[in-house]
């Protein structure tokens, strides 16, 4: 089984994204779609040597909503700080110190950062401890250390680190 | 009713697409630059496209989803690039508004 | 209603591409180019986006994909030449 289907999660997704691509559901496609979800993660196995596991998909499906929430709300406190003008704005580089280990949890956290409200991250520690954060408005860095370990990074721990 | 949804969705991408810009051509040091196509202009190109993929399912009675693909694709894509564009302007030392990292901070000059 | 929503996108949407053309000129930085070239790819696919819908043609989507796809390697490729003088190690 491991050794048949190495990664089913790239498999389901490479077999939706290729429907999505040509923008029909027939038969044909379905199968032509599953064919090519199985043998691009086979021939490239060599790239990915690690094995994602979701652990908590109830929490994934959580995550994935504060997440599209926060895009919005993002986009618009930016768009308000820009029509408001740079003289009020208060830039400042924040470090946040990281408990996540793996890889992908902490490129997922770095791009949540960069789309949600005020933030981009902007270098990772060579030793991937600390993540540098730009944020373009903040009273209290603090906090915002804070919120962003509290609002993302714990529910990201949750879901790929977390031992069962 | 769908063609009022139509044109508020294309007029909030628009504006949004607009404002990322203005951010990029009015705010005063780069790294406070970044933010507004980051955010902004993503969510304003997302919202023009599903526009798009609204508009020609309506019109040709069928699901058109292949739009979606360009959103997700953006909205990977986005942060990547803003990442890698800070990491390069820290590496450079770009002048910034901002107190920079203390001396002894991981400063990343040995990147 | 969509078509006078539409040119008022069209217009949005130039205003916001000569915009970061001006920044794309003005510079004063390298990574301010870039950033700028960067926001200039999305906005050509929010034009041509508003195109497919404007003339009801789909077929502005495959050029729409294929500008997301090099614009971000091209800012990847030009981000690492910064970042280490060279592209390809």
């Amino acid at each position: 089984m491991r050794r048949l289907l190495p990664h089913p999660l790239l498999t389901v997704s490479l077999a939706i994204l290729w429907l999505l691509l040509v923008n029909q559901l027939s038969a044909g496609h379905v199968v032509l779609g599953a064919l090519l979800g199985w043998l691009i993660p086979f021939a490239t196995s060599p790239f990915w040597p690690e094995q994602i596991r979701i652990r908590h998909p109830l929490a994934l499906m959580h995550y994935l909503g504060i997440f599209v929430i926060d895009i919005v709300r993002g986009s618009f406190l930016v768009a308000w700080l820009i029509l408001r003008g740079p003289a009020r704005l208060r830039p400042a580089f924040v470090q946040v110190p990281l408990v996540l280990r793996t890889d992908l949890a902490i490129s997922l956290l770095a791009n949540t950062i960069s789309l949600t409200p005020g933030t981009v991250s902007a270098h990772l520690a060579a030793d991937k401890r600390t993540l540098i954060v730009h944020t373009i408005d903040t009273g209290d860095a603090e906090a915002l250390v804070a919120e962003i370990k509290q609002r993302y990074e714990a529910p990201l721990k949750k879901i790929f680190e977390e031992e069962d | 009713m769908i063609d009022i949804l139509l044109s508020l969705l294309i007029l909030t991408g628009a504006i949004f697409t607009f404002i990322g810009s203005l951010g990029l051509a009015r705010l005063r040091d780069f790294y406070t630059r970044l933010h507004g196509p980051t955010k902004a202009t993503t969510l304003g190109v997302g919202c023009l496209l599903i526009a798009s993929a609204l508009f020609f399912s309506v019109r040709d009675e069928g699901v058109s989803l292949h739009e979606v693909l360009v959103t997700l694709f953006l909205f990977i894509t986005a942060p990547v690039s803003a990442h890698l564009l800070a990491k390069a302007a820290l590496h450079l030392k770009l002048r910034s508004l901002t107190p920079t990292l203390k001396e002894g901070d991981d400063t990343p000059a040995h990147l | 209603m969509l078509s006078i929503v539409i040119p008022i996108a069209f217009a949005l949407v130039s205003l916001a591409f000569l915009l970061s053309f001006w920044r794309l000129l003005k510079g004063p930085d390298a990574p301010d180019r870039i950033l700028a070239l960067d926001t200039l790819y999305v906005n050509t696919i929010a034009l041509l986006v508003l195109l497919g819908i404007h003339l009801g043609s789909a077929l502005y989507f495959e050029a729409a994909l294929l500008i997301a796809m090099m614009g971000f390697v091209g800012t990847v490729a030009l981000c690492k030449y910064l970042l280490r003088g060279d592209i390809i190690e």
